[in-house]
């Protein structure tokens, strides 16, 4: 990827990667991105008897948004159970867990909520291999929704992820089509670190534009929708090319995919787009050929600004391709302030925004 | 802010309207202890209940039959060294031997690494004296799996479990012989094959971790149960009460231990709420069985431990208990108690000292003697000694003999991502052309 070589080669290897790690690629099916979650908890369960699944009202009901439906009437109590309302206890527990030998998914039902279990994640999870050199470990994946678009306000709205970037020792995973939720989930099950696993809630069961005045779309004939019954995985800390293009880079991940897609397509301007998919680890390589090959770089993600994940992307393109960058870097994220309600879409980082962005540098 | 209407609240709103209200200002109680340092220590209001006083309830007694426990006193030794009432383990004389020699080991390694730190060997030490009979008394009555979630003052857990001293020493020094790779405070342990989880220096965050192993070994129809340890002053962390609640909601077989040596650094147990009620008492809100336990008793907290472990694996459920007893040190290296409590306090101590009172009992079932005694604190202060010779020759903290730089970047992840290892390698060139 040295020197910006075409898309089609920055893509093929994971691409071919992820299909020889299907179990059976021929058996595909339609899923939203609930579904796709669901599915990947279910083969997960299947396949490691170790695997276990408890958050709040995640048992009998299967979840406020449905992710984990069906789970404890297939998989039992002992496997699938509600907790207690209390994320630090959840999240202790899960610590615990851990060193037993289990490997378990937690769910934090919105991410908004998943401060009081802060020093159990970045203190005690995200700590324990290192501190105890190896003796023990805390191989938990974190779901919890988060982002806005969908009237929560300011405590269902959230974006927390550079906090979890910001601490050593723990994993961040966003993805952004049912697809890729269900490979990295299993993914991120699999692995043997703390990841934490955010769900673009208003993607759930469509993809948005950021059009929030038009009716919602659904998954349905998405290509992207079209996803493995059985198991298949997507390497943690590898970027998709979500379009392939010259013009410039827009770095972005979960629901901002979508929106600076159609933004893309309505300005009708060449951008390469590389969805992220995970955080930390960070896929420089696709991000450093990319931005080396378009000279422009725009980040969006609907975090707020200040310290926002977009500040260490910026800083890294800037280390590793400034003698080929032909405008400033730009961002286009939530502003430094609470998610409001009613002025929602004034927050959201949406068509509007991007376009004068992408225009900018396209001028600079 | 000036209030020009005197009605003295902040920016006049606390004020408005009070006038008229014909109230009694509101007082604030902020708790103060007993005694400070020049004051003289008065423990006589201390309720002691004769060491036969408290009745054994069955292992399996429903929490609501057994309330009168959570505020009661569980004893074994009289002041005559006598074992007597329900709660005696009747122990055979060399497990009463062992339980005497492991505390006083303890106490051998506590001021062996508290001079060692003294001498500027290491950054920091935390003594266990007059605690020693919490750890020892609970590790006896559990089985060597059973899994321990430890606050940083139970060294006795590893001791009693025969773990080498060489190697807690290591740690100590952060040297090359450190398996955890100099990367944690001194004291800081672990020990996965002494089923010892790595202790953190957050407080109580141990405790939903162990009810989580529980869980665990239970929903896995394991027979292994957890056990862990916290101060009094750290049940007001919230991670204590999150650990209550799973515990009760899934009838955990775990062992919920609260050590209340009324000091948590300079703040005293009223700052926790002892002057509301005792520790053992949180059980009862969450339902759970609430033991509280003459802690400088080993004859006490074994019995005591050994009831809940009985209890645990007869999926009966948790038990919370109390162990009542006095810390005769400092917190740790890095404080100095004669500025904040009285200097009186520990030998005042209505509970005695830990060790003495076994050896009482030893000598006056004559198995023991005043010689023996002498003779094993003679050895045991060699036996230290020449451990901490031993893991010396593997370097002491601050004087070169640590794990290679490049280890700091390792156990972050299973796998070293790219950022780390450009992180690495960065720091290896800096230092190379700086020539070091």
């Amino acid at each position: 990827m040295e020197g910006g070589g075409t898309v089609s080669e920055a893509i093929e290897p994971d691409a071919v990667s992820e299909i020889m790690e299907q179990e059976n690629p021929s058996d595909v099916t339609h899923m939203n991105m609930i579904q796709a979650i669901n599915s990947a908890m279910d083969v997960m369960m299947e396949r490691d008897p170790t695997v276990i699944v408890m958050g709040e009202d995640v048992g009998f009901f299967g979840g406020v948004f449905r992710a984990t439906a069906g789970l404890q009437a297939k998989h039992g109590k002992n496997r699938v159970f509600d907790t207690p309302i209390t994320e630090c206890g959840i999240i202790g527990v899960a610590v615990g867990m851990g060193a037993y030998g289990l490997r378990p998914v937690p769910e934090i039902q919105f991410a908004d909520y998943i401060y009081p279990a802060l020093d159990q994640l970045v203190s005690e999870a995200a700590r324990l291999r290192y501190r105890s050199a190896g003796e023990f470990i805390a191989p938990m994946t974190v779901r919890s929704p988060f982002g806005g678009g969908i009237f929560g306000g300011q405590t269902h709205s959230q974006s927390p992820e550079g906090i979890f970037t910001h601490c050593s020792g723990i994993k961040t995973v966003i993805p952004s089509t049912p697809y890729d939720a269900k490979g990295l989930l299993i993914a991120a099950i699999e692995d043997n670190d703390p990841t934490i696993f955010f769900e673009p809630k208003r993607i759930y069961n469509g993809p948005f534009d950021g059009h929030y005045d038009t009716p919602a779309t659904s998954w349905a004939g998405h290509k992207d929708a079209q996803v493995p019954t059985g198991y298949y995985r997507i390497p943690l800390g590898t970027a998709r090319i979500a379009r392939a293009g010259e013009a410039l880079t827009i770095l972005c991940y979960g629901t901002m995919v979508h929106v600076v897609e159609d933004t893309v397509r309505t300005l009708g301007i060449d951008a390469e787009i590389v969805d992220l998919r995970s955080l930390v680890p960070l896929d420089i390589d696709t991000i450093e050929a990319s931005v080396k090959k378009t000279g422009r770089c725009l980040i969006v993600h609907e975090a707020t600004r200040t310290s926002g994940f977009g500040a260490e992307l910026s800083a890294q393109v800037q280390e590793r391709c400034f003698y080929h960058l032909e405008a400033p870097i730009a961002r286009v994220t939530g502003f430094d302030t609470p998610y409001p309600h009613s002025l929602e879409w004034a927050y959201f980082p949406g068509p509007v925004r991007i376009r004068e962005a992408i225009n900018k540098i396209m001028k600079d | 802010m000036s209030d020009p209407t005197g009605s003295g609240g902040v920016d006049g709103q606390a004020g408005d309207g009070q006038a008229g209200r014909n109230l009694p200002p509101l007082r604030l109680h902020v708790p103060e202890p007993p005694a400070r340092p020049g004051e003289s220590a008065d423990f006589t209001h201390f309720d002691i209940p004769a060491a036969d006083a408290a009745p054994r309830p069955d292992e399996t007694a429903q929490p609501a039959e057994m309330r009168e426990m959570a505020y009661g006193l569980i004893r074994v030794l009289d002041e005559h060294g006598a074992a007597v009432g329900a709660w005696n383990p009747k122990l055979p004389p060399e497990t009463l031997l062992r339980m005497l020699r492991y505390m006083a080991l303890t106490r051998a390694f506590d001021a062996r690494m508290f001079r060692a730190q003294r001498q500027g060997k290491t950054s920091f030490y935390m003594k266990s004296t007059g605690e020693e009979a919490v750890s020892i008394g609970a590790t006896l009555a559990l089985a060597y799996d059973d899994m321990c979630f430890p606050s940083y003052r139970q060294q006795g857990i590893l001791l009693a479990r025969d773990w080498s001293l060489v190697d807690m020493m290591n740690q100590i020094y952060s040297n090359t012989g450190d398996r955890l790779k100099g990367r944690q405070l001194p004291i800081m342990y672990s020990s996965r094959e002494a089923s010892f989880f790595s202790i953190s220096g957050n407080l109580t965050t141990q405790y939903p971790q162990a009810v989580g192993w529980a869980m665990a070994s239970a929903a896995r129809g394991d027979t292994r149960i957890a056990a862990t340890w916290c101060g009094e002053g750290s049940t007001a962390e919230g991670d204590f009460h999150s650990a209550c609640t799973f515990a009760s909601v899934y009838r955990a077989p775990v062992i919920l231990n609260v050590v209340n040596n009324q000091w948590a650094i300079s703040s005293f147990s009223g700052f926790a709420g002892a002057e509301a009620t005792t520790f053992a008492a949180r059980a009862v809100g969450y339902g759970i069985a609430g033991l509280r336990v003459d802690g400088n008793d080993i004859l006490a907290v074994y019995a005591a431990t050994r009831w809940a472990a009985d209890r645990a694996r007869a999926n009966a459920g948790p038990t919370l208990i109390e162990h009542f007893t006095y810390r005769v040190e400092g917190h740790s290296t890095s404080d100095d108690p004669t500025a904040y409590r009285s200097a009186e306090e520990s030998s005042l101590w209505p509970l005695g000292d830990p060790i003495a009172r076994l050896k009482q009992h030893c000598i006056s079932l004559g198995i023991w003697d005043e010689e023996r005694h002498a003779a094993m604190d003679k050895e045991l202060a060699e036996l230290v000694r020449d451990a901490a010779r031993e893991a010396e020759k593997n370097g002491i903290l601050g004087h070169g003999l640590h794990h290679p730089m490049e280890s700091l970047f390792e156990d972050v992840f299973e796998d070293m991502p790219w950022h780390l290892k450009e992180q690495q390698q960065q720091m290896l060139d800096e230092w190379k052309a700086a020539g070091l």
